[in-house]
């Protein structure tokens, strides 16, 4: 367990060397928030609500869905394929700790760096810029925590098996490249799932996506009941156990079939 | 004329180098194809419960979307300059560049050619086509001429904006992110202006000037009368943009003095 502790505080001490360039990445978030206000607003006009979310709600879910999406956005994917293109995969097998979760714990420690040094204060600077309202109610903010931590574990696990397919595929950028797109839309970080129309909903009931950034984020805005808000927990404890499955099975295949292409 | 030979042997490798690798190049065309099918339904959901976006329909916002397309598509095509800075600057590339007889953003331009951005054209002009029926646009003999003049204006812009930011690597060699930055900016672009405050307006228009890729020039098809002043700034604004990043260029090149080795 020690290592893998160690890892997170490594991952940590790194991001700190490099963090002038996430002053610019606040900045950049902050804009695309920006964005998106404008753009809720004016498709509001005079609208009270859309789908049970006022405007004031709607640019809380933007702002806490930008930010959340610090903490749980990794490059896994990309660094493990690198890493196995390059062949230096092969030195990582032989250590002795759990490659996957190697991954994840470096992935945490970036994540756990950027909610400090991104996050809070990104969050900070949008409240005075926007009209956002945060509750103060700390049973949201408990259920938010937790909820994160699932969007994280999620997120990371479609990730790593992405990162995975580098095996079978040799070069899959364009894979990452898309996974990334369509997480953006199906995670509920550009529109949330409510807007969507019933049958679309119906298909991403059953799809791990808006454990990612949906269900925190409406958690977050009030959107859902504290009923509503459990089991919607339940639901992306339950997507963090299945996805599990897949990845074991494509990683003893993997193994198998391992070609260094160098290195 | 030695210029466009020298295009015509850039692009025979350049064929040659692609299509050694078909697999990608197809997983590449649908991740494109994806991303902007992406936006179109972000665009269609909205107007789900909607009709209206400050006096435009969702057809004409497809449509813009759709012509934001195009000269994007050109952009990318031919100036694929997002890593200048790592590639020619950190790892001392512009060297290489410097010592042949060719102008040396020209060089860069034709090293770093990713022609499979300009399907992302056709998918526009799909979608412009789709959004220009529904909305009973009339197509005269002189609009093809016109669409031409203002994608080229259009992608001058984004390439002289991206220029200059390249630029700045001569002066500081530090990384900066401002790259993606800009790209984020430039997504303003692709919506109407007038639902923006007045700041973002005025930057849109004339310092960051996103708006001449996107609304501007659609809004001249989309026959919206207030906008025709700008729409036929296009070409204007990106012969100012372009000209003057070269103009900057020039001068960096004189600052460059070589990362070593």
């Amino acid at each position: 367990m020690d290592k893998y502790l160690e890892m997170i505080r490594i991952r940590f001490l790194m991001m700190l060397a490099y963090r002038t360039n996430y002053y610019t990445g606040i900045f950049i978030y902050s804009i695309n928030i920006g964005a998106y206000y404008f753009l809720w607003t004016a498709i509001y006009g005079g609208k009270e609500q859309i789908q049970g979310l006022s405007v004031i709600q709607m640019t809380t879910y933007v702002a806490i869905s930008w930010m959340a999406r610090a903490f749980y956005f990794n490059n896994l994917d990309r660094e493990m394929a690198m890493e196995i293109m390059e062949g230096k995969v092969a030195v990582e097998l032989i250590r002795p700790y759990n490659y996957l979760g190697m991954k994840t714990m470096q992935g945490l420690g970036e994540g756990i760096f950027r909610l400090f040094f991104f996050s809070a204060p990104g969050l900070v600077i949008v409240y005075f810029i926007f009209p956002i309202r945060f509750t103060w109610d700390l049973s949201v903010w408990g259920l938010f925590t937790i909820s994160i931590l699932l969007s994280f574990l999620i997120n990371t696990q479609l990730n790593l098996l992405t990162g995975i397919t580098t095996f079978f595929l040799y070069n899959n950028m364009g894979l990452i490249r898309a996974k990334r797109v369509v997480i953006d839309l199906f995670s509920g970080l550009l529109l949330p799932i409510s807007f969507f129309p019933g049958w679309a909903q119906g298909i991403m009931k059953y799809l791990p996506f808006q454990g990612i950034s949906y269900i925190p984020s409406m958690i977050f805005t009030k959107g859902f009941s504290h009923q509503q808000a459990i089991e919607a927990l339940g639901q992306q404890l339950l997507w963090v156990i299945i996805l599990v499955i897949p990845i074991q099975l494509l990683w003893h295949a993997a193994k198998k079939q391992l070609v260094i292409q160098g290195g | 004329m030695f210029y466009v030979s020298m295009f015509f042997q850039y692009l025979s490798q350049y064929l040659k180098t692609r299509l050694q690798y078909r697999a990608d190049l197809f997983v590449e065309f649908f991740s494109d194809l994806l991303s902007q099918a992406i936006n179109l339904v972000f665009i269609l959901v909205v107007f789900g419960h909607t009709n209206m976006l400050h006096g435009w329909n969702r057809d004409e916002i497809i449509f813009i979307y759709g012509f934001f397309l195009v000269p994007y598509a050109v952009f990318s095509a031919f100036f694929n300059i997002w890593d200048f800075n790592e590639r020619y600057i950190v790892k001392g590339e512009l060297d290489r560049i410097l010592t042949r007889p060719i102008h040396s953003l020209f060089q860069i331009i034709l090293e770093r050619l990713e022609l499979e951005s300009l399907f992302g054209a056709l998918t526009g002009l799909a979608v412009m086509f789709y959004a220009g029926s529904r909305l009973g646009i009339e197509v005269h003999w002189y609009h093809p001429f016109l669409f031409i003049v203002f994608v080229i204006g259009g992608a001058l812009v984004y390439g002289g904006v991206f220029i200059m930011l390249a630029c700045i690597s001569f002066w500081a060699d530090a990384r900066t992110s401002l790259m993606p930055m800009m790209y984020n900016i430039s997504n303003y672009g692709r919506y109407p202006v007038n639902i923006y405050n007045n700041i973002i307006r005025f930057v849109l228009t004339w310092i960051l000037p996103f708006a001449f890729v996107g609304v501007y020039p659609a809004a001249f098809f989309l026959g919206k009368e207030e906008w025709y002043w700008y729409s036929f700034f296009t070409p204007v604004i990106g012969i100012i943009f372009f000209v003057s990043s070269v103009l900057l260029w020039n001068q960096g090149v004189k600052k460059y003095r070589g990362a070593g080795n």
